[in-house]
């Protein structure tokens, strides 16, 4: 039996995709997008969190934990400190954590499990025409697993959503785009080296990739996910080259756009390292966003802001 | 955190709470100007003590040698009384009279069923929530004329000293409450035979049948009596009639002057006759309402039932002719909705007034479903309801919207709008479930379809059945006398069966069989003390005005609380389901399963209301399995304890006199709170004290996985096999002013109906908005919300309901 890693089921899901879906967030990307709002989401190892909102304070997880990695911290919260070097994630101090301050993500899972939540759903699936969306992470990054899932559904005739940063090679990519009904693509930034800087791989492949979906004949359904950046990705050129090339593939269904905003709190549950701080970027404005919807709106498309 | 940025975070969170009370406040149109004076007056009016009619009921009882009569004669004829001298007001502009109460507001007593002594008027006037002003003449005065007059003739007296120890012990425990110890039974609402039989049509009915069948003895006397109370009505009519027409000869003003004359003539026209017009047939219903709560104070008043089927017809008749368009309509449907608001329920005392702390007397307007044909009934009436409905937010009547696979998503999605700005209005039922329910009770196809709710939920076939509750029955509590072994922990006092200390259950099954055996023999209680109660009504209070309505009690000659009625069914209301199902699921999981904690050490913590029990209390709430999430493991319980609650009460023989079946519903009304308070801390974190869940909801704020996940727990049960069900969700208001995620929210409102489900309420109101409003009462006088199957004034609530609200998980997503 196939298994994968996920950090998250979402059921009931609204915004990734059409209908009422259930979301599959896999576990493991090769992109580290700095803006990334599932950082959870980045390794393929497990990750800690830690809520200290939640914290009572009753020190369980510094008795319990072997490697001494958790100590005392300040008595009006955060209430512990955890040394991230010396944590192996054994899963110990969540485990005992009462409130559920201390939480791990990211469980092995079996494909057959994952199809049983999968299907619970299915008739809000056909009353709402919504279905399945693989998220992440990146979903291609564990290609059995989420081709297995894929012809699970597929058996089932339940609707196919995969949202993708199109990082994958193209030959895997290939292989299963037919079983997919609807590609959440993300694109970010068109200029590589900029691409490389701010997520640390090309967009070769996700540039190849995305052009392959409208080759031979296919005219997949594709919404694009544009992450709206003030500097970063929402520069005057990558908004032009973005225009270039989505025109020029003809059949791009729609446009999200999704506002960035701050997650830097979410970053400092996990322990991990924010790098856009207020220096760097900030939300948009409003009117920026319209201007921006208005834009590709004139361009033809249905333009969409959130999910 | 610096200071400019908590008042920057402080400055958002006025700004997002006056966003969404600007949001409610722009709902708000009345239609015109009449109507929002009308408005005005009946919002802004505080409650008040009328003693007319106990002043007079008790007059009449006075002066008459009533025991020459046989009681229902003599009841009627006491209405009769009332309908000859009860004070006739007429508010400034209305279009519709007749008014329960000398003015706008002022509401009733019923001494017959339960009489207020002095101390009882002097707590009404003075308590903070929910008070009925009566200064201390007029205190006096009842005390001296009305109470001197009742004392020991009370149902409510007769009650208390008719059932036995075993009751009253488990009644002072909180183990359940007792509907009809304050008000009558009623519980019912109007079928068509309201809008098409005219008062003196079913007075030849009634003398046909006398000489026809060459009656004699009770069912004679029962026909004599409705008949009393007929002419009685006509006589009340007239009597409006002839105030209207001086009151249009003194008028000045010339388009008034008119409208007088016009309510004149309806009044000499209806209820004697049937209605032809759409505004005879408001006048029509609202005195027949009128005449109902009159002659007793019935729970939820009295209901118009299906009133956009009853009304399109007159509407389309009207419209053809010319003689009403659909403003016209809008405007007497916004002067009849301003009556139910002019008369709150009347005032209740003690447990009933815990369990029921409202002014909302819960008459409810059903809106949309099917046809008696099984076809869509939504008309253009269904949608103006909803359009008044959103312009007029007023505390009462209540609706409910009627949904079904052949309703279409054009009439959900507007019903969903009028959801979106808050106030809790309207809740919604699905009529499909509704038609199962009552044909699993033996109703016809014809009478289920015509059917839908009452009150707060429950299901009726309207204008044909008596379905009474008989009070709310506390789950958790029945656990705790388990875990207790028959003893009350709250007063030492041994209420229950002895089914064995807990440290001697070796299994789940053993301690779950306990609590069952313990439930069955508080069922059994309670049973006892329904047929008591039913005799005690049958021979003291029949209601022959309410007879002449309900099929087939013209055609039995029985009355209404005698089993007239076509159909008789009683009710419990079981409460607490999320409390004992979370309560239990803690035990088999931490106890039994993980072994994480010895059944001792749960007693110990439990009877220390968790003190240096914390983190036991930490993982009993948050890393136990709740009934809520679609997981198995806790809703199974849940499905266990409902069907085996069911199955103890259906194995009851039908009830003494009305030849009742019995059957369960669902719902709560406020006595979570008082329940809670009755109950020590239970094993699923809950502190002693506390609420209990509400209605079939899952316990506040442990649903952690969205409405779609609450929906498919709630309908592992089986809906169709109780009498109705109450799901309360809240949601943060962002979520449902976007009309895609509306769309959404009801397309899986729409799979929770397929799969057979009950009822679904939404409070859209965010916790900011709710703790700012406690803090700052008389800033937010007008904040509605969702309680339990009605809406009311948040400020109005008392504090440990107002907390249960803020707690209720707040939705942000589905």
């Amino acid at each position: 039996m196939v298994k994968g890693k996920i950090f998250d089921i979402k059921r009931f899901a609204v915004h990734d995709g059409p209908g009422i879906r259930t979301t599959i967030f896999f576990k493991g990307c090769p992109m580290m997008c700095q803006w990334c709002h599932n950082p959870e989401g980045i390794d393929e190892g497990v990750d800690l969190f830690y809520y200290p909102g939640k914290c009572m304070a009753c020190g369980s997880c510094i008795d319990v934990c072997q490697f001494e990695a958790i100590s005392e911290k300040d008595k009006n919260g955060p209430h512990i400190q955890i040394n991230r070097e010396i944590c192996t994630k054994c899963g110990d101090c969540s485990e005992i954590c009462p409130t559920g301050s201390l939480k791990m993500a990211g469980q092995l899972v079996e494909v057959d499990h994952v199809l049983d939540i999968i299907k619970r759903s299915e008739l809000f699936y056909e009353t709402s025409g919504g279905g399945v969306t693989f998220s992440g992470g990146e979903p291609f990054q564990q290609y059995d697993f989420l081709r297995a899932l894929i012809e699970g559904c597929k058996e089932e005739g339940i609707h196919i959503a995969v949202d993708t940063s199109g990082h994958v090679r193209p030959e895997k990519f290939e292989k299963l785009i037919s079983d997919i009904d609807l590609f959440l693509y993300d694109l970010k930034i068109i200029d590589e080296k900029e691409h490389q800087k701010y997520t640390g791989v090309t967009n070769k492949y996700a540039i190849k990739n995305l052009k392959s979906l409208f080759e031979k004949g296919r005219g997949k359904d594709v919404w694009i996910r544009f992450p709206a950046i003030p500097y970063i990705t929402m520069t005057e050129s990558n908004i032009t080259k973005m225009i270039d090339i989505l025109s020029s593939l003809k059949g791009i269904k729609r446009i999200n756009i999704l506002p960035f905003h701050d997650v830097e709190e979410k970053y400092k549950k996990l322990g991990r390292q924010y790098l856009l701080s207020s220096t760097v970027t900030r939300a948009p404005t409003k009117k920026e966003i319209d201007e921006m919807t208005q834009r590709f709106r004139e361009e033809g498309f249905e333009v969409h802001v959130g999910g | 955190m610096t200071d400019m940025k908590i008042k920057k975070d402080k400055d958002d969170l006025n700004s997002d709470i006056q966003k969404e009370m600007m949001k409610r406040q722009s709902s708000i149109k009345p239609l015109n100007n009449r109507i929002e004076k009308l408005r005005d007056e009946s919002v802004g009016k505080t409650v008040k003590i009328s003693t007319e009619r106990a002043e007079l009921i008790t007059e009449f009882y006075k002066k008459n040698d009533v025991e020459e009569y046989l009681l229902s004669v003599q009841r009627a004829l006491g209405f009769k009384y009332l309908m000859e001298n009860v004070s006739l007001p007429v508010e400034e502009g209305q279009l519709i009279v007749g008014l329960r109460g000398t003015s706008v507001k002022e509401v009733p007593t019923y001494p017959e069923v339960c009489c207020h002594n002095k101390k009882d008027l002097q707590i009404l006037n003075s308590r903070e929530k929910n008070p009925y002003e009566i200064d201390e003449r007029d205190r006096d005065h009842y005390d001296k004329t009305v109470k001197s007059y009742w004392e020991g003739k009370t149902i409510r007296e007769k009650i208390f000293d008719s059932v036995s120890e075993d009751w009253l012990n488990a009644y002072d425990a909180g183990i359940f409450t007792e509907f009809m110890e304050q008000r009558a039974p009623g519980h019912t609402a109007g079928g068509s035979r309201i809008f098409n039989r005219g008062l003196k049509g079913i007075i030849n009915d009634i003398d046909k049948k006398i000489q026809r069948c060459d009656l004699t003895g009770d069912k004679k006397t029962e026909l004599e009596a409705m008949k009393i109370t007929a002419e009685a009505m006509i006589t009340y009519a007239e009597r409006y009639a002839d105030k209207l027409e001086q009151m249009s000869e003194n008028e000045k003003d010339e388009i008034r002057k008119k409208e007088l004359k016009k309510m004149s003539q309806t009044c000499r026209k209806v209820p004697a006759n049937p209605p032809e017009t759409f505004w005879e047939a408001l006048q029509h219903y609202w005195f027949v309402h009128v005449g109902i709560v009159t002659e007793s104070n019935p729970w939820d008043s009295f209901n118009p039932g299906r009133l956009d089927q009853h009304l399109y017809p007159f509407y389309v008749k009207d419209v053809e002719a010319g003689k009403l368009d659909r403003e016209g309509a809008k405007e007497l449907l916004e002067t009849f909705w301003v009556k139910f608001n002019n008369q709150p329920a009347p005032p209740k005392v003690g447990v009933t007034a815990q369990e029921s702390n409202t002014y909302n007397d819960f008459s409810k307007i059903n809106i949309g479903g099917l046809k008696k044909d099984g076809s869509s009934g939504v008309n253009e009436i269904s949608y103006l309801l909803l359009e008044v409905l959103n312009e007029m937010r007023t505390l009462q009547p209540n609706t409910a919207v009627l949904t079904g696979k052949k309703i279409t998503n054009r009439f959900l999605d507007k019903a969903l709008e009028v959801v979106s700005p808050g106030f809790g209005e309207p809740p919604f039922f699905n009529h499909d479930a509704i038609i199962k329910i009552l044909l699993r009770q033996g109703k016809s196809m014809e009478d289920a379809r015509t059917g839908g709710v009452s009150g707060c939920v429950e299901t009726g076939s309207f204008g044909k059945e008596c379905y009474i509750l008989t009070g709310y029955f506390n789950l958790p509590k029945v656990l705790e006398v388990t875990l207790n072994n028959g003893i009350d922990p709250r007063t030492g006092k041994k209420i229950g069966l002895e089914t064995g200390p807990p440290l001697e259950f070796e299994s789940f099954q053993d301690m779950y069989e306990a609590f069952i055996q313990q439930l069955e023999y508080f069922i059994d209680i309670k049973m006892d003390g329904n047929d008591i109660i039913e005799e005690i009504y049958h021979e003291n209070l029949p209601v022959p005005f309410l007879s002449l309505w309900i099929d087939d009690c013209v055609k039995k000659g029985k009355d209404y609380n005698s089993g007239g009625a076509r159909y008789n069914t009683q009710y419990i209301q079981m409460v607490g389901l999320g409390t004992v199902t979370d309560s239990l699921a803690s035990i088999k999981y931490n106890v039994f399963e993980k072994v994480k904690y010895e059944i001792d050490e749960v007693m110990k913590a439990l009877s220390n209301n968790f003190e240096q029990s914390e983190i036991m209390r930490q993982v009993f709430s948050n890393k136990t399995p709740k009934y809520g999430n679609d997981d198995d493991f806790s809703d199974d319980i849940a499905v266990s304890v409902f069907d085996d609650c069911i199955d103890i009460v259906e194995s009851y023989p039908s009830t003494p006199i009305r030849k009742a079946s019995r059957r369960v519903y669902g719902l709560p009304t406020t006595v979570h709170v008082y329940f809670g308070s009755m109950c020590g801390s239970t094993p699923d974190g809950r502190l002693s004290g506390k609420p209990l869940s509400e209605g079939i909801s899952p316990v506040q704020g442990m649903d952690r996985n969205g409405i779609g996940a609450v929906f498919c727990s709630i309908c592992k049960l089986d809906h169709v096999k109780s009498g109705g069900t109450l799901l309360n969700q809240k949601l943060a208001p962002d979520l449902v002013q976007d009309k895609s995620t509306r769309n959404k929210l009801r397309d899986l409102m729409r799979s929770y109906f397929y799969m057979d489900a009950h009822h679904v309420q939404y409070n859209v109101v965010s916790a900011n908005l709710l703790r700012h409003a406690q803090e700052n009462p008389e800033k937010f006088r007008n904040l509605m919300v969702r309680v339990a199957g009605y809406s009311d004034y948040f400020v109005n609530l008392p504090k440990g309901l107002q907390e249960e609200i803020i707690e209720r998980t707040e939705h942000k997503d589905l």
